[in-house]
């Protein structure tokens, strides 16, 4: 350890402010990035699959014969 | 690889040789304008001009910081080991400021060929060591009897 | 030799791959970055001549250092884009354009930072710190750039002769300290030569460094696979690793 005790640790001889201003700004920063870039990865997955899910239900309904007419309901995504 | 892709690739270099060419030209041009100092061999060869904000740098010379005991005015000379420019400035030091430490000043010179100040910066070197391994240093240059070289002497911090 | 660099055009190839290292990526820089980091701040020896305020060099060298190298990286990438038409490459150049503003955002904040307490000034219009800043208005104009086209492979040609002019900044970064005089010092680490500064304060230094180098690994991955994800999401092979979970 550099330094002899925590208060000494955090004032850095006077250069605390500086120092820990940077690193807070990087690690802030970074982790802002991570997890930003994460979360667009896991939308994007998300919006695929429900285009996907509703595709499917689409060609189901397409596959049946249409009746006619029937009252049964439709089975339409909600969301 | 492909005829059309050897080809993309010349002209793609060649645009960049050309662009690098461009580029080393107009910086080797402007030169003088992107150092950001005039250093004191220049000074006094009178490259700088006078009465003009201009910075000059260079090291501290050893022994020659004079403090004004009334004032914040301090006179010293910056010196590249080769020439040497008297500097006067009134204001704050930077903590870094010692003799035999790199420094920075802004402000113009007059035709006595001293350099008035109005902004002095520290500039340190890309040297970093604790500060016994500094002591040591300075021990050791001091028993051989010769001054160590200037980057590696600890200022009084 | 050439169709190994076709599969790694293959962006089917890349996300299986690039899935598998992911994991390891993130916890090796993670882990790296925090040795380099707590050992910096806590255990390193101050310096002789700044005392306490140079252990910004810990945060400050990796992300410049970084800065650069991921420009060099997207300069390469344009190149093959150009080249080669790589879908690939222009996925990376997106992909990280990004991350690299970020960092040289650090790089020139850190060094303000730093640079008030040692220098005496925040700022000053030195080579080395205006090339600096030119380097972040170059990845702002790469985003901006592709941003504005709409048409994707105009896109990907338009940014990738930007990059491409923008990497004669790179050697001006890095030489400006030798050319010109500056206010900023010259490098500490150079290849041929020892670092001017003891093992206790380069190997953190190194550490963090590695560790940064790690995580834009990880970050450059989990974007690229968004990226591609999105691009391609109307082929079979993406519905099939997006239904079975794979992603």
């Amino acid at each position: 350890m550099a330094f002899d005790s925590f208060s000494a640790f955090i004032a850095m001889e006077g250069h605390g402010p500086y120092v820990w201003a940077c690193y807070a700004v990087f690690f802030v920063l970074m982790l802002l990035m991570m997890i930003g870039s994460v979360r667009s990865r896991k939308a994007i997955v998300e919006s695929c699959r429900r285009g996907y899910e509703f595709q499917a239900d689409k060609s189901k309904v397409a596959a049946s014969p249409p009746p006619s007419a029937s009252f049964a309901r439709v089975n339409v995504s909600q969301d | 690889m492909h005829p059309i892709r050897k080809k993309r690739l010349t002209i793609v270099l060649f645009l960049l040789a050309g662009l690098s060419i461009a580029v080393a030209l107009t910086t080797y041009a402007l030169r003088q304008n992107i150092n950001l100092f005039y250093d004191p061999t220049q000074i006094s060869a009178g490259e700088a001009p006078m009465d003009v904000r201009i910075r000059a740098g260079g090291m501290v010379e050893a022994g020659t910081v004079v403090r004004d005991p009334d004032s914040l005015k301090v006179v010293f000379h910056v010196t590249d080991y080769n020439a040497s420019v008297p500097v006067e400035y009134v204001g704050i030091l930077p903590d870094l400021f010692a003799e035999g430490q790199g420094i920075v000043a802004m402000g113009r010179l007059n035709n006595e060929g001293r350099f008035v100040a109005d902004q002095v910066l520290a500039k340190h070197d890309e040297n970093y060591m604790p500060p016994e391994v500094a002591d040591a240093l300075e021990k050791a240059s001091k028993n051989e009897g010769s001054s160590m070289p200037a980057s590696a002497q600890p200022a009084s911090y | 030799m050439w169709q190994f660099f076709h599969k790694l055009g293959s962006p089917k190839w890349f996300f299986g791959i690039s899935t598998r290292f992911m994991p390891w990526l993130l916890a090796g820089g993670v882990i790296l970055l925090m040795a380099g980091v707590v050992w910096g701040l806590a255990f390193a020896p101050e310096d002789y001549l700044q005392g306490n305020s140079y252990r910004i060099i810990f945060i400050h060298v990796p992300t410049a250092f970084m800065a650069q190298s991921v420009y060099i990286m997207m300069a390469s990438a344009a190149l093959v884009t150009l080249v080669w038409r790589m879908k690939l490459a222009d996925v990376f150049v997106k992909a990280v354009a990004p991350v690299g503003l970020v960092l040289t955002f650090l790089a020139l904040f850190t060094g303000a930072v730093w640079g008030k307490p040692t220098w005496g000034t925040w700022w000053i219009w030195d080579a080395r710190l205006t090339s600096m800043l030119i380097l972040m208005f170059l990845y702002g104009g790469v985003i901006a750039l592709d941003r504005a086209i709409n048409d994707e492979k105009s896109a990907a040609r338009a940014v990738a002769v930007l990059v491409l002019v923008g990497v004669v900044n790179i050697p001006i970064i890095k030489y400006s300290v030798e050319w010109w005089n500056t206010l900023h010092q010259p490098a500490t680490f150079k290849l041929t030569e020892k670092p001017s500064m003891p093992a206790e304060m380069w190997v953190p230094l190194l550490l963090s460094v590695l560790g940064l180098y790690l995580i834009f690994g990880w970050l450059a991955c989990v974007r690229m696979q968004t990226e591609i994800l999105s691009r391609e999401q109307r082929t079979r092979w993406v519905r099939e690793f997006v239904m079975k979970g794979r992603v």
